[in-house]
Protein backbone atom coordinates (compact mmCIF):
# COMPACT_ATOMS: atom_id res chain seq x y z
CA UNK A 1 0.00 0.00 0.00
CA UNK A 2 0.76 3.78 -0.86
CA UNK A 3 2.57 6.11 2.16
CA UNK A 4 0.33 9.06 0.49
CA UNK A 5 -2.63 6.67 0.89
CA UNK A 6 -2.00 5.30 4.49
CA UNK A 7 -1.58 8.86 5.64
CA UNK A 8 -4.89 10.01 3.95
CA UNK A 9 -6.77 7.36 5.39
CA UNK A 10 -5.49 8.00 8.75
CA UNK A 11 -6.38 11.91 8.61
CA UNK A 12 -10.08 10.60 7.52
CA UNK A 13 -9.78 8.94 10.42
CA UNK A 14 -9.20 11.83 12.38
CA UNK A 15 -11.20 14.02 10.87
CA UNK A 16 -14.25 11.40 11.37
CA UNK A 17 -13.50 10.84 15.09
CA UNK A 18 -13.79 14.83 15.11
CA UNK A 19 -17.28 14.54 13.75
CA UNK A 20 -18.23 12.26 16.51
CA UNK A 21 -16.78 13.95 19.05
CA UNK A 22 -18.83 17.29 17.81
CA UNK A 23 -22.10 15.43 17.82
CA UNK A 24 -21.37 13.89 21.08
CA UNK A 25 -20.81 17.47 22.62
CA UNK A 26 -23.84 18.46 21.12
CA UNK A 27 -25.58 15.92 23.31
CA UNK A 28 -23.44 16.26 26.19
CA UNK A 29 -24.01 20.00 26.84
CA UNK A 30 -26.36 21.94 29.05
CA UNK A 31 -27.05 25.03 27.03
CA UNK A 32 -26.87 26.47 23.48
CA UNK A 33 -23.78 28.62 24.01
CA UNK A 34 -21.67 25.31 25.37
CA UNK A 35 -23.25 23.23 22.26
CA UNK A 36 -22.15 25.92 19.53
CA UNK A 37 -18.74 26.09 21.48
CA UNK A 38 -18.07 22.00 21.45
CA UNK A 39 -19.50 21.08 18.55
CA UNK A 40 -18.51 24.08 15.74
CA UNK A 41 -14.78 23.67 16.51
CA UNK A 42 -14.64 20.22 16.32
CA UNK A 43 -16.84 20.37 12.94
CA UNK A 44 -14.59 22.95 11.74
CA UNK A 45 -11.48 20.20 12.46
CA UNK A 46 -13.05 17.09 11.39
CA UNK A 47 -14.36 18.27 8.07
CA UNK A 48 -10.41 20.15 7.62
CA UNK A 49 -9.23 16.16 8.40
CA UNK A 50 -11.54 14.03 6.23
CA UNK A 51 -11.82 16.81 2.69
CA UNK A 52 -8.13 16.93 3.11
CA UNK A 53 -7.18 13.49 4.04
CA UNK A 54 -9.97 12.46 1.03
CA UNK A 55 -7.42 14.41 -1.19
CA UNK A 56 -4.35 12.89 -0.21
CA UNK A 57 -5.54 9.24 -0.26
CA UNK A 58 -6.81 10.25 -4.04
CA UNK A 59 -3.51 10.60 -5.29
CA UNK A 60 -1.94 7.26 -3.23
CA UNK A 61 -4.53 5.73 -5.22
CA UNK A 62 -3.28 6.61 -8.97
CA UNK A 63 -5.68 9.65 -9.66
CA UNK A 64 -4.44 12.75 -10.74
CA UNK A 65 -3.01 15.52 -8.46
CA UNK A 66 -6.12 17.89 -8.88
CA UNK A 67 -7.41 16.26 -6.53
CA UNK A 68 -5.36 17.86 -3.71
CA UNK A 69 -6.06 21.32 -5.28
CA UNK A 70 -9.69 20.91 -5.33
CA UNK A 71 -9.79 19.74 -1.55
CA UNK A 72 -7.59 22.31 -0.52
CA UNK A 73 -10.28 24.46 -1.80
CA UNK A 74 -13.03 23.26 -0.20
CA UNK A 75 -11.14 23.09 3.01
CA UNK A 76 -10.03 26.52 3.47
CA UNK A 77 -13.86 27.45 1.86
CA UNK A 78 -14.98 25.49 4.74
CA UNK A 79 -12.54 26.84 7.09
CA UNK A 80 -13.44 30.55 6.69
CA UNK A 81 -17.40 30.23 6.49
CA UNK A 82 -18.06 27.88 9.95
CA UNK A 83 -16.86 30.21 12.49
CA UNK A 84 -18.88 33.14 10.56
CA UNK A 85 -22.09 31.22 10.39
CA UNK A 86 -21.66 30.48 13.83
CA UNK A 87 -21.04 33.87 15.05
CA UNK A 88 -24.05 34.63 14.11
CA UNK A 89 -26.09 31.54 15.06
CA UNK A 90 -24.67 32.47 18.70
CA UNK A 91 -25.44 36.36 18.28
CA UNK A 92 -28.72 35.84 17.31
CA UNK A 93 -29.45 33.29 20.34
CA UNK A 94 -28.07 36.15 22.81
CA UNK A 95 -30.42 38.60 21.35
CA UNK A 96 -33.54 36.65 21.70
CA UNK A 97 -33.24 36.54 25.27
CA UNK A 98 -32.06 33.03 25.59
CA UNK A 99 -30.62 32.73 29.25
CA UNK A 100 -26.92 31.06 29.95
CA UNK A 101 -26.59 27.74 31.85
CA UNK A 102 -27.00 28.91 35.75
CA UNK A 103 -23.32 27.45 35.94
CA UNK A 104 -22.03 30.46 33.78
CA UNK A 105 -19.50 32.28 35.69
CA UNK A 106 -18.52 35.38 33.30
CA UNK A 107 -20.83 37.29 30.39
CA UNK A 108 -18.52 39.78 28.69
CA UNK A 109 -20.93 40.41 25.99
CA UNK A 110 -24.26 41.31 28.47
CA UNK A 111 -21.60 43.53 30.19
CA UNK A 112 -20.29 45.08 27.01
CA UNK A 113 -23.53 46.16 26.44
CA UNK A 114 -24.79 47.58 29.48
CA UNK A 115 -21.71 49.56 29.22
CA UNK A 116 -22.70 50.68 25.56
CA UNK A 117 -26.38 51.70 27.47
CA UNK A 118 -24.77 53.85 29.98
CA UNK A 119 -22.36 55.31 28.14
CA UNK A 120 -24.97 56.57 25.70
CA UNK A 121 -27.39 57.54 28.23
CA UNK A 122 -24.39 59.81 29.69
CA UNK A 123 -23.62 61.22 26.34
CA UNK A 124 -27.65 62.69 26.28
CA UNK A 125 -27.07 63.91 29.52
CA UNK A 126 -24.18 65.77 28.97
CA UNK A 127 -26.02 67.02 25.47
CA UNK A 128 -29.08 67.56 27.53
CA UNK A 129 -27.32 69.62 30.98
CA UNK A 130 -25.82 72.70 28.62
CA UNK A 131 -28.95 73.01 26.91
CA UNK A 132 -30.89 73.55 30.02
CA UNK A 133 -27.93 75.86 31.34
CA UNK A 134 -28.42 78.41 27.99
CA UNK A 135 -32.00 78.81 28.43
CA UNK A 136 -31.52 80.01 31.79
CA UNK B 1 -5.98 -0.57 6.47
CA UNK B 2 -9.48 -0.28 8.19
CA UNK B 3 -11.42 0.66 5.31
CA UNK B 4 -14.45 2.82 4.41
CA UNK B 5 -17.04 0.79 6.26
CA UNK B 6 -15.52 2.83 9.78
CA UNK B 7 -15.61 6.33 8.29
CA UNK B 8 -18.78 5.65 6.95
CA UNK B 9 -20.32 4.18 10.32
CA UNK B 10 -18.58 7.11 12.38
CA UNK B 11 -20.40 9.43 10.52
CA UNK B 12 -23.62 8.25 10.35
CA UNK B 13 -23.58 7.79 14.38
CA UNK B 14 -22.72 11.32 14.47
CA UNK B 15 -25.93 12.51 12.07
CA UNK B 16 -28.11 10.34 14.39
CA UNK B 17 -26.53 12.44 17.33
CA UNK B 18 -27.47 16.10 15.47
CA UNK B 19 -30.79 14.31 14.56
CA UNK B 20 -32.04 13.64 18.53
CA UNK B 21 -30.74 17.03 19.09
CA UNK B 22 -32.76 18.50 16.03
CA UNK B 23 -36.35 16.04 17.92
CA UNK B 24 -35.28 17.29 21.35
CA UNK B 25 -33.38 21.25 21.66
CA UNK B 26 -35.70 22.90 23.65
CA UNK B 27 -35.15 26.22 21.63
CA UNK B 28 -34.63 27.30 17.70
CA UNK B 29 -31.38 28.23 18.06
CA UNK B 30 -30.63 24.28 19.56
CA UNK B 31 -32.09 22.83 16.77
CA UNK B 32 -30.36 25.65 13.80
CA UNK B 33 -27.04 24.32 15.83
CA UNK B 34 -27.83 21.02 15.07
CA UNK B 35 -28.71 21.46 11.28
CA UNK B 36 -25.38 23.58 10.94
CA UNK B 37 -23.31 20.35 11.85
CA UNK B 38 -25.47 18.55 10.21
CA UNK B 39 -24.19 20.50 6.99
CA UNK B 40 -20.73 20.54 7.72
CA UNK B 41 -20.70 16.56 8.26
CA UNK B 42 -22.60 16.32 4.90
CA UNK B 43 -19.73 18.28 2.88
CA UNK B 44 -17.58 16.14 4.69
CA UNK B 45 -19.70 12.66 3.12
CA UNK B 46 -19.91 14.49 -0.30
CA UNK B 47 -16.29 14.65 -0.81
CA UNK B 48 -15.66 11.10 0.31
CA UNK B 49 -18.51 9.86 -1.78
CA UNK B 50 -16.21 11.43 -4.99
CA UNK B 51 -13.50 9.35 -3.84
CA UNK B 52 -15.50 6.53 -3.65
CA UNK B 53 -16.70 6.65 -7.41
CA UNK B 54 -13.92 8.24 -8.29
CA UNK B 55 -15.40 10.88 -9.88
CA UNK B 56 -13.68 14.68 -9.28
CA UNK B 57 -16.55 16.80 -10.61
CA UNK B 58 -18.39 15.33 -6.91
CA UNK B 59 -15.89 17.81 -5.23
CA UNK B 60 -17.39 20.47 -6.44
CA UNK B 61 -21.73 19.66 -5.84
CA UNK B 62 -19.70 19.52 -1.88
CA UNK B 63 -18.22 23.04 -3.02
CA UNK B 64 -21.54 24.29 -3.89
CA UNK B 65 -23.56 22.45 -0.94
CA UNK B 66 -21.04 24.24 1.77
CA UNK B 67 -21.85 27.92 -0.01
CA UNK B 68 -25.73 27.06 -0.14
CA UNK B 69 -25.81 25.77 3.51
CA UNK B 70 -23.49 28.83 4.33
CA UNK B 71 -26.17 31.53 3.43
CA UNK B 72 -29.15 29.65 4.71
CA UNK B 73 -27.77 29.57 7.61
CA UNK B 74 -26.62 33.34 7.96
CA UNK B 75 -30.40 33.92 6.51
CA UNK B 76 -31.57 32.27 9.68
CA UNK B 77 -29.37 34.19 12.11
CA UNK B 78 -30.54 37.28 10.83
CA UNK B 79 -34.15 36.22 11.00
CA UNK B 80 -34.09 34.94 14.23
CA UNK B 81 -32.11 38.27 15.58
CA UNK B 82 -34.76 40.09 13.74
CA UNK B 83 -33.04 42.27 10.96
CA UNK B 84 -34.88 39.94 8.05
Amino acid sequence: MNVLAVFGEILVLLGTFFYFLSALGLIRMPDVYNRMQTSTKSATLGSLGVIVGTGIWAVGKGYSPAWVVQTIAVAVFLLLTNPISAHALIRAAYKSGIPLWEGSVVDKYGEHIKAKESDSENVKLAEIVPEEGDKE
Amino acid sequence: MIGLNVYLALIAIATLLSVYRVFRGPTTVDRLVAVDIMTTITTGLMVLFALYYGRMIYISVALVYALLAFGGVIAFARYLEGGL
